[in-house]
């Protein structure tokens, strides 16, 4: 394994202290926009996906690529807006 | 792919956003903004991204977001609240799914390159395969059984966790092979064939009442998928966002098992709820008396109470009670009740569910109260209303060691002065246990659907 590979874990071990931490503080009443805001979040794969999809060619890779482009946005668009409907809905 | 300074800067941003957003998500006032805020982050993402060399082939990606775009964002606006656990199980399937197409996309990018696979691509690529493929198609069953598409209750067979063991080595045996021998397509692909299958026999054994555990849970692995993805192509923007939904899941998979006594072993491979126990009513001593109320009964009984605390639970929302339920408060209110409602954290099919539904029925937040925070109110309160609640509410979990339920926490419903049920029978609940509840003298059964008896009471309340 290369230095970069135990960089990258580094990151990944202290962002999920970071993200616990955070999402203690998150009350039950909004457990479920919490899932959906996930969701969007998780969507973060397009970013990924479109690097795949890059390249100005069609083969199998940037085929595969613009189907995770198309599942990602789901997620990102679905979740956000919906996320966002069901904040609207909660008043005092 | 060399990323330039500024756009790693950027990604920075994006990802400090997320965290924000998240913080916000700590009180209702905050929380919309703070999803405003998280969108705004991955905005800035998807922008940087498409402004990077490498990334040229704007027909495909664009056409690709607008097709994702469209559905997401019609199902979002269309979508019953009712139907939120099915959403998000159908999205964790998708983020499981768009990280696995990403890591095959690599391998066949790499199947073609002249100097091939280092160690490190042999070994990300294999993960994420394994991580997507179940998050994918576990959460693609987890779905249908929300949906009602397949069977809800658990689907069990002789040997199941061996079979599944069996199944697990022989993924391990195939994820050696393509790290020691990468890229053999034959192998790749039969990985991804058996990994699905993994993830669908992973999830059928699992029971309806269950799922709050089983959504938080691949909730958590469709954002370490994402992780997964990010690893493969050494995105730190990836990891650090993937590794803040996984954080999420694993939360709310503790919260939900904490809730009910159990541990996640026993959730995932336990098939709860597969045979109805014959536990009986061990704890009720004598005859079972049942209180059978007519509408005038329980009527007179809420109309002239000082307090009340309703108890929603699943039977609510499948009975699509929420509004009439909200009407209802109202009134009393108008009448010098207090109003409050009492919710079990595994109420409803997903984690917050219950608050949703009733906070789209205009129920004013302040007035939803978690299990810890309403307990010590029941024995100070007139009369309890249980709505299509049973297992949250059995005192069988307080003290009948045998019971399956015994440990777990439950609303003290039994405390307050008086107790109405309103169920369509005296059915045990989802753990197939008797609730000793029904039994109290203080109790009386309502036997209606939710929304009717709702509804029969606001007709009646009129003329109190």
């Amino acid at each position: 394994m290369g230095q970069d590979m135990i960089f990258l874990l580094y990151v990944f071990v202290l962002a999920m202290f970071a993200g616990y931490e955070v999402i203690t503080k998150v009350p039950p009443i909004l457990h479920t926009p919490l899932m959906s805001g996930a969701n969007a979040i998780s969507g973060v794969c397009l970013i990924g996906a479109m690097m795949v999809t890059g390249p100005t060619e069609t083969n199998p890779s940037t085929i595969l690529g613009m189907i995770a482009v198309i599942m990602a946005t789901i997620n990102v668009v679905g979740g956000f807006t919906v996320t966002d409907r069901m904040l609207a809905m909660f008043k005092k | 792919m060399d990323i330039p300074v500024y756009s790693l800067i950027a990604y920075l941003v994006a990802a400090v956003l997320f965290i924000i957003g998240l913080m916000r998500m700590s009180t209702p006032k905050t929380a919309r903004v703070g999803n405003v805020l998280a969108a705004t982050g991955m905005l800035i993402a998807i922008v940087i991204t498409l402004l990077l060399k490498e990334v040229l082939n704007y027909t495909m990606i664009l056409i690709g977001i607008a097709i994702g775009g469209i559905i997401g964002g019609v199902v979002a606006r269309t979508v019953k609240m009712t139907a939120m656990p099915q959403m998000v199980g159908i999205y964790n399937g998708f983020g499981g799914g768009g990280s696995l197409l990403i890591a095959a996309a690599e391998f066949f990018r790499y199947v073609n390159l002249a100097e091939g696979f280092t160690i490190q691509n042999s070994v990300t690529i294999v993960i994420t395969i394994l991580i997507g493929c179940v998050t994918f198609s576990g959460s693609m069953i987890a779905f249908g059984k929300l949906q009602g598409l397949v069977k809800s209750r658990p689907i069990t067979y002789p040997m199941q966790n061996i079979w599944n063991l069996v199944i697990f080595l022989a993924v391990l045996a195939m994820i050696i092979y393509l790290i020691v021998s990468p890229g053999n397509i034959a192998v790749f692909l039969v990985l991804i064939a058996v990994c699905l299958i993994l993830g669908v026999l992973l999830v059928i054994p699992i029971g309806g009442a269950d799922m709050p555990v089983v959504i938080s849970l691949l909730n958590s692995y469709s954002g370490l998928a994402g992780c997964a993805a990010g690893f493969v192509l050494g995105n730190m923007f990836l990891i650090i966002s993937g590794a803040l939904v996984g954080a999420a899941g694993f939360i709310l998979t503790r919260i939900m098992c904490k809730a009910m006594n159990r541990s996640l072993g026993n959730v995932m491979f336990g098939a709860f709820g597969a045979v109805v126990q014959t536990a009986g009513v061990e704890g009720v001593e004598g005859e079972k008396i049942v209180r059978e109320a007519t509408p005038e009964d329980v009527t007179t009984l809420i109309g002239y109470a000082k307090s009340v605390i309703f108890v929603p639970g699943y039977g609510l929302a499948t009975s699509q009670a929420q509004h009439c339920v909200a009407e209802l408060a109202t009134v009393l209110e108008q009448r010098g009740t207090d109003v409050k409602y009492a919710i079990h954290p595994v109420a409803g099919r997903m984690p917050g569910h219950m608050n949703v539904l009733l906070a789209e029925a205009n129920v004013p937040y302040d007035k939803l109260y978690d299990i810890d925070d309403i307990n010590a109110d029941f024995e100070r309160t007139d009369v309890a209303v249980v709505i299509g609640a049973n297992d949250v509410t059995n005192p069988a979990a307080r003290n009948i060691t045998d019971s399956p339920l015994y440990g777990m926490p439950i609303l003290n419903v039994d405390k307050a002065k008086s107790v109405i049920i309103i169920k369509r029978s005296l059915s045990p609940g989802f753990a197939g246990v008797d609730n000793p509840l029904f039994y109290m003298d203080k109790t009386m059964m309502f036997f209606r659907d939710g929304k009717h008896a709702i509804i029969e009471i606001l007709n009646e309340i009129k003329d109190l």
